[in-house]
């Protein structure tokens, strides 16, 4: 990677090159600004409760109406955002950092190691995974912490495989060979020459898990083993639209909005960085 | 054929007992328990009757002890008894409830067939035209809602707003009082919404799968030659390109069982539907040990057996896979 900035230079302009993926980043620069800057989009205090203001519709003093607390609910999904989005980095992160110490460990040393953590990554695709997070977040408490370990420690399987498959691929190269002709140890090899090979995939990877990872969060929080209120989240905004779904459509509508677009713009980015890093498959 | 059925299904046993014996570790390690769960607002409960409840349900005994005697009765198929107060079976349990939410699965993999198929291929046959740029713009779309965010779209649209459809339950307060065709059709109308949510998400995976499935056959020498040798273009893409596509799709079924169950929890929890998912969800809130192990290891034999059952149908399906 280091002496061929050519390729990155190449990448980047590809992916700017890119329309949607170009509309996919700025959703989520838009979605940043929210979350690092909510009370720049709404005045209103994200957890005061008003009594004489509940389930309003959509006015000018409340753009996207108030909750069944009287709280204005574009207060509370802007403070929201941030809860949403850091959820999904966090999860992410873990996920693939256990999977590409997994994937390294089996495709490069191969072998028993191989079999041993491959069993054990068949074993964890075979749990149903919504099933596996409802049970640890019910039992151990719902925190946002913990959420963000569990959705990680259940969705690094498909990074340890794709980790593999391309350690297995990469360690037959003539580059590596030449590496160790040369008298590069396992732990050169491995971090100089094999990691940094992976990392378009893994880029892939991780953007669409953070995407996956969002909607995760908000169905549990949804299903109010979540982020617990008072905290605001978009999954337990929408609790409460549920709960008043007869009278309150805005309670509902805005928040699940928001995550589809915010879903949307890391599955777009996602995409657009897969073409750019091999345009061969672009399109498909 | 069959040595190879045989010898997958053995090999899937120490799978289940892995995953049994980690779901176990998990739920007994994790602090509180189903004791705390009854007895912890209950001011008359004494520490020595929370003592008895423990030794009641075998509580009492070293870990290793409890998942040795879970393991010996799930050998002769005996889930246990349930630690609701009903005590009941958790297989009668499961059993019950088992029905409706394969009812509802299979028929949203049939929906999600049906639509993403022809989809996938028309798509992939007409690439950049407007109705592939739609389809892929509804496919994006469809990767990033959120289901239930879409279930209470369509229950305020559907039922709240134009009253055409029940949203929740699965059967009317004056079921018993039809007759057959009547029942049926109320059955009917409540599931309308749950299988479209089921298979919403599915269905954008798919069509995407297939259009990158048909492209690849597309190129493929064997569809060029068809073409050169004059087949009318109908001919090329049905026998020829479209057969091959469908391979890579048997797979697909096996694999979304896992992520089917999943959902299931979700939209049986908003549509008040008496299914596995609810169920489940219910066992994880009060603890029921034995109904949660239950249903986790029902969860991963069906995950096991539809892996087993895709790769048996690509290999019936495909003559080079049954000759490797």
């Amino acid at each position: 990677m280091s002496g061929t900035p050519g390729i990155w230079r190449d990448f980047t302009r590809r992916l700017l090159r890119n329309r949607l993926a170009a509309a996919g980043g700025a959703i989520i620069v838009f979605f940043f600004l929210v979350s690092a800057l909510p009370a720049l989009f709404s005045s209103h205090p994200p957890n005061r409760i008003d009594i004489v203001h509940i389930l309003r519709a959509p006015s000018a003093e409340h753009p996207l109406g108030t909750d069944d607390l009287g709280r204005d609910v574009l207060a509370r999904m802007a403070h929201g955002a941030r809860i949403s989005l850091s959820v999904g980095f966090v999860a992410v992160g873990i996920a693939i950092a256990i999977g590409l110490v997994v994937g390294l460990l089996a495709g490069y040393y191969g072998g028993w190691v191989d079999a041993v953590l491959m069993r054990f990554v068949d074993m964890m695709l075979c749990f149903p995974a919504f099933f596996l997070i409802l049970s640890v977040i019910a039992f151990i408490g719902p925190s946002i912490w913990n959420i963000m370990i569990i959705i990680g420690l259940t969705g690094w399987m498909g990074v340890a495989r794709l980790v593999r498959a391309e350690t297995l691929s990469l360690k037959e190269r003539d580059f590596v060979a030449a590496a160790r002709a040369q008298g590069a140890g396992d732990g050169r090899i491995v971090f100089r020459h094999i990691l940094p090979n992976t990392l378009a995939p893994i880029l892939v990877a991780a953007t669409l898990g953070v995407a996956g990872a969002i909607l995760t969060e908000s169905a549990l929080s949804f299903l109010g083993i979540g982020v617990q209120p008072p905290t605001p989240s978009w999954g337990n905004i929408l609790t409460a639209g549920k709960d008043n779904i007869e009278f309150a459509w805005w309670l509902s509508f805005f928040p699940g909005l928001a995550i589809l677009v915010t879903v949307l713009g890391y599955n777009l980015l996602g995409e657009g960085i897969r073409d750019a890093a091999d345009p061969r498959l672009k399109g498909r | 054929m069959l040595r190879y059925i045989l010898r997958r299904l053995l090999l899937s046993i120490p799978l289940l007992v892995g995953i049994s014996l980690v779901s176990f570790l998990m739920m007994h390690m994790a602090p509180g328990g189903p004791i705390g769960a009854v007895t912890d607002l209950n001011p008359k409960a004494t520490a020595e009757s929370r003592a008895r409840l423990q030794a009641y349900y075998g509580l009492d005994q070293p870990l290793h002890v409890q998942y040795g005697r879970w393991l010996a009765r799930m050998a002769t198929l005996d889930f246990g008894d349930s630690f609701s107060p009903d005590g009941r079976p958790v297989s009668e349990k499961i059993r019950e409830r088992i029905p409706i939410t394969l009812t509802i699965n299979v028929l949203s993999m049939t929906l999600i067939f049906l639509v993403a198929i022809p989809v996938g291929i028309y798509s992939a046959v007409r690439k950049g035209s407007l109705f592939d740029r739609i389809s892929t713009v509804t496919v994006f779309t469809g990767f990033a809602i959120p289901t239930f965010w879409l279930a209470l779209l369509l229950m305020i649209l559907f039922g709240v707003k134009l009253g055409w459809l029940p949203i929740s339950g699965i059967s009317s307060l004056d079921y018993g009082s039809l007759g057959v065709a009547g029942k049926l059709a109320d059955r009917a109308r409540h599931l309308i919404l749950p299988v479209l949510l089921a298979a919403f998400g599915g269905l954008a995976g798919m069509s995407r799968y297939m259009r990158s499935n048909m492209l690849e056959v597309i190129r493929q020498d064997y569809v060029a030659t068809a073409r050169a040798k004059g087949l009318p273009e109908g001919k090329v893409i049905f026998r020829h390109a479209m057969r091959n596509a469908l391979l890579p799709v048997i797979t697909i079924l096996g694999l979304s069982v896992p992520d089917l169950l999943g959902g299931s929890v979700i939209f049986e929890t908003i549509f008040a539907i008496p299914g596995m998912g609810q169920l489940f969800y219910q066992g994880v809130m009060s603890r029921d040990y034995p109904l949660i192990m239950g249903i986790l290891t029902i969860g991963a034999f069906l995950t096991l057996l539809g892996n087993l059952l895709a790769d048996v149908g690509y290999a019936l399906a495909d003559p080079r896979i049954r000759q490797a």
